[in-house]
């Protein structure tokens, strides 16, 4: 700019001055803008060359910087080696360095019912011993479960898990010992451990996608079938998933009853098959069956006037079921939907003699000499259950479920109310004529994998012309080593 | 009742169809099972138990697992916790001692690479973290050369009358691949600096080796679902230091990548992961040559 106004005036000037005077001036004037032209090239040429040495040097620094950073994290990550090398080192040498893992389950629910919980009972059904009723309601602790886990040698693996009520007290849910180098896909297991027996039995109760059992589990199998004893199972060497499986077990747990008598109390076998449909699907199926014979399985009930009385079951007991289980997800990936379809169906018959004993009462009705061939006859059922349910997760950690529940009372011969002379039909309420239905509705947030919330609906009707309207919320927290959960 | 007569036919009929191979390999995630089918070529019988558009932290132990499980020779997996939602139930119910841990039919593909981002802090409150380090690591195909090295020994070791054809055919894997590395890592190179936003820390060695930049995940922490509040915490990020596009896996969920893709005005690239993600990731070398293919239509 400067440097035009410059030319520009020189110009004007150089048309001013007289012809002669204006030669020699023009020259000069010449002279001068030559000059002045260079110094500011120079100038300019000087500006520029220290503004890219400015610029280089900048980004020198810059990269030096970024050099530094990465120097810096490098140095981080090595001293977290290091730091991650030294730990691991010094749990290797260390005498906790065999730990088994260890995990903890945290549990409990805020249960609202219509009916009193600890009234609870399935009419038409023998009280299975287990606790089957419904959450106290209110604020309630679940039981928290301990799980101990770890290879033990070359061949063994040991589990166990305990409970710990929330009143105190320690039940150990399972406890056992499994082969881990039998050939031919042989597996042996010892102790106390979850039967085989159907799909939902094997799995831990917080692992259920609802707070509870089915009412064919909490009829026909007391919850959940724990067996102390042993169980083979063999895989075939086969793509289509084979299983077959025995137990031989103490029998003590519902439909069993202890018998303290020497030998082998009950038996059970399942077989199961299982595979994949395309990527999607997988499904399993399975059939089990189990025997057992009760000693003096009893049960309390109340007669037709209020008085306490105590029946016990001698005789055999057989349930067979089938179960299914499909499992679906867009391409096998469950983590944003997925769908879960299962059902199980139960048919429990018993074959034995029930007696009826009212001795505890001031002054019993019927026990005594009078009731000598009254009181005890023969007791056959056959009865049967199954539910269906569905869950959906609709949306990552999301899901809502549906589980429709019933139990068929089907025969129950009493020879105690046959005979006529003795007990009546009216002194055995829990036996009453009754098909327990339930419709149970189930949504449930996991924030992760470790963490579980669900609200659970139910419009249960176990109980003979009263239907129970309950509310559950439950909270489901794993802490510790990472579980697998079963299929 | 007759169920045990039942159930033992039905056990003889299948026990009569066992699969016949040299070696059968059960490999946990594709890139292990298209590893295992270069070195061993016809050699090796092999099960992939996930596919590409599955999350490999999220697998059940599904019936055909096990049944597959059952008959394998070798179990080739990630390791580092990568499989320890499904893998240890599977073991322990297949009844096969061959592949269980510490036999030579259970190989560990972590054990033989240096492990990037080991937490020094194991602790939940930092989201599904694996101890050992980012489990992740078959994107560097530095590690894929170390780790076939491993794994050929060991096919070797466990099929020795083959055991030649196993080294054979591993001296020319390696050769290929040591000269597609030197390819990759020419084409690569504008790929240096390249700042991206990812979905889950699932590429870290990958951008390790190319050198590109991660500035962010949609995850908020690692196996956390990406939230409302981090991605807009994650949009602020970017509008102050750009990135150039947000990347994720074929087997993330695409809606918050194409969120921040239309709010950041980014482009979304979609990375096979591991082989079988994109059409063009048939094998190992197509899943590198596919991933940079996508990393540099948007670095140009």
């Amino acid at each position: 700019m400067f440097k035009r106004i410059l030319i520009a005036a020189a110009i004007a000037l150089a048309y001013t001055g007289p012809a002669l005077a204006q030669n020699a001036e023009l020259a000069k004037i010449r002279e001068e803008i030559r000059q002045m032209k260079d110094a500011y090239e120079k100038r300019i040429q000087t500006l520029e060359k220290r503004l890219t040495e400015a610029e280089s040097k900048a980004g020198k620094a810059e990269s030096t910087a970024s050099k530094a950073e990465t120097t810096a994290t490098t140095a981080e990550q090595s001293a977290a080696k290091a730091e991650t090398a030294a730990s691991s080192a010094g749990n290797r040498t260390g005498e906790n360095a065999f730990n088994p893992a260890v995990s903890l389950i945290l549990q409990g629910t805020f249960a609202k019912t219509s009916q009193d919980p600890n009234q609870f009972q399935i009419t038409g059904f023998a009280p299975s011993g287990g606790e089957v009723g419904p959450p106290k309601r209110s604020f309630g602790l679940g039981e928290t479960e301990l799980n101990l886990s770890a290879n033990i040698d070359p061949y063994f693996r040991g589990i166990a898990i305990a409970s710990l009520a929330p009143e105190g007290g320690i039940g150990i849910e399972e406890a056992y010992f499994q082969t881990l180098a039998l050939p031919q896909g042989l597996i042996v297991k010892g102790g106390r451990f979850l039967s085989g027996l159907g799909y939902l039995n094997e799995q831990h109760q917080h692992a259920w996608d609802f707070q509870d059992a089915p009412l064919v589990y909490k009829a026909f199998l007391g919850n959940q079938l724990k067996q102390d004893g042993v169980q083979l199972r063999w895989v075939a060497p086969t793509e289509l998933f084979v299983e077959l499986g025995a137990e031989l077990s103490a029998g003590d747990q519902f439909p069993g009853s202890d018998r303290n008598k020497n030998g082998i109390g009950g038996s059970a076998i399942f077989g199961h098959l299982g595979g994949d449909i395309g990527v999607s699907t997988a499904w399993r199926l399975g059939t089990s069956y189990l025997q057992t014979s009760p000693r003096g399985r009893n049960y309390s009930d109340t007669d037709s006037l209020g008085g306490a009385v105590t029946n016990s079951y001698t005789g055999t007991a057989k349930l067979w079921g089938i179960d299914g289980v499909l499992k679906w997800a867009p391409n096998g990936n469950s983590t944003y939907n997925n769908f879960k379809l299962q059902g199980e169906y139960f048919r429990l018959k018993q074959d034995g003699s029930l007696t009826y004993d009212d001795t505890a009462q001031a002054v019993p009705r019927f026990s005594g000499v009078t009731c000598i061939g009254l009181c005890s006859s023969y007791l056959q059922t056959d009865q049967s259950g199954w539910y269906l349910q569905g869950v959906w997760q609709f949306y990552p950690r999301w899901r809502a479920g549906y589980r429709y529940d019933t139990l068929r009372y089907g025969t129950v011969s009493n020879g105690i109310v046959n005979n006529g002379l003795g007990p009546t039909a009216a002194d055995f309420p829990v036996l009453a004529n009754h098909n327990p239905t339930r419709n149970t509705l189930m949504f449930d947030f996991s924030p992760t994998e470790f963490s579980r919330i669900r609200l659970q609906l139910a419009s249960d009707k176990s109980r003979l012309g009263v239907t129970d309207n309950q509310v559950f919320v439950q909270y489901l927290y794993s802490l510790g080593a990472h579980g697998a959960h079963k299929f | 009742m007759n169920w045990p007569g039942v159930l033992i036919s039905a056990a003889l009929w299948f026990a009569a169809l066992p699969a016949y191979a040299a070696l059968n390999v059960f490999a946990c995630t594709p890139e292990w099972g298209a590893l295992a089918k270069e070195l061993g070529g016809d050699k090796a019988n092999i099960y992939v138990a996930t596919n590409a558009l599955q999350d490999p932290h999220h697998v059940e132990a599904r019936p055909s697992l096990i049944a597959r499980a059952r008959s394998a020779d070798l179990v080739v997996c990630t390791g580092a916790q990568l499989e320890i939602g499904w893998l240890p139930l599977v073991l322990t119910q297949a009844g096969n001692p061959k592949i269980q841990v510490g036999q030579p039919g259970y190989f560990e593909a972590a054990r033989l690479v240096v492990m990037l981002e080991v937490p020094a802090l194991v602790d939940r409150s930092q989201g599904d973290v694996h101890p050992g380090g980012n489990p992740h690591i078959h994107l560097d195909p530095r590690n894929i050369a170390k780790i076939a090295a491993a794994l050929s020994e060991r096919m070797a070791q466990l099929d020795a009358p083959d055991a030649d054809i196993y080294r054979a055919r591993t001296k020319a894997f390696l050769e290929r691949w040591q000269q597609a590395i030197v390819r990759w890592e020419k084409e690569a190179l504008p790929l240096k600096s390249l700042v991206v936003v990812g979905y889950h820390k699932n590429m870290s060695y990958l951008y390790q080796w190319l050198g590109i930049r991660e500035v962010g995940s949609l995850e908020p922490k690692p196996g956390l679902p990406p939230t409302t509040a981090h991605m807009s915490e994650l949009l602020a990020r970017l509008r102050k230091n750009p990135a150039k596009a947000v990347v994720r896996s074929a087997y993330n969920d695409p809606r918050a990548a194409e969120w921040l893709s239309e709010n950041a005005k980014i482009p979304v690239i979609t990375l096979p992961f591991t082989v079988g993600g994109t059409d063009k990731a048939k094998d190992l070398f197509g899943l590198f040559d596919d991933t940079l293919l996508r990393l540099l239509a948007v670095a140009k």
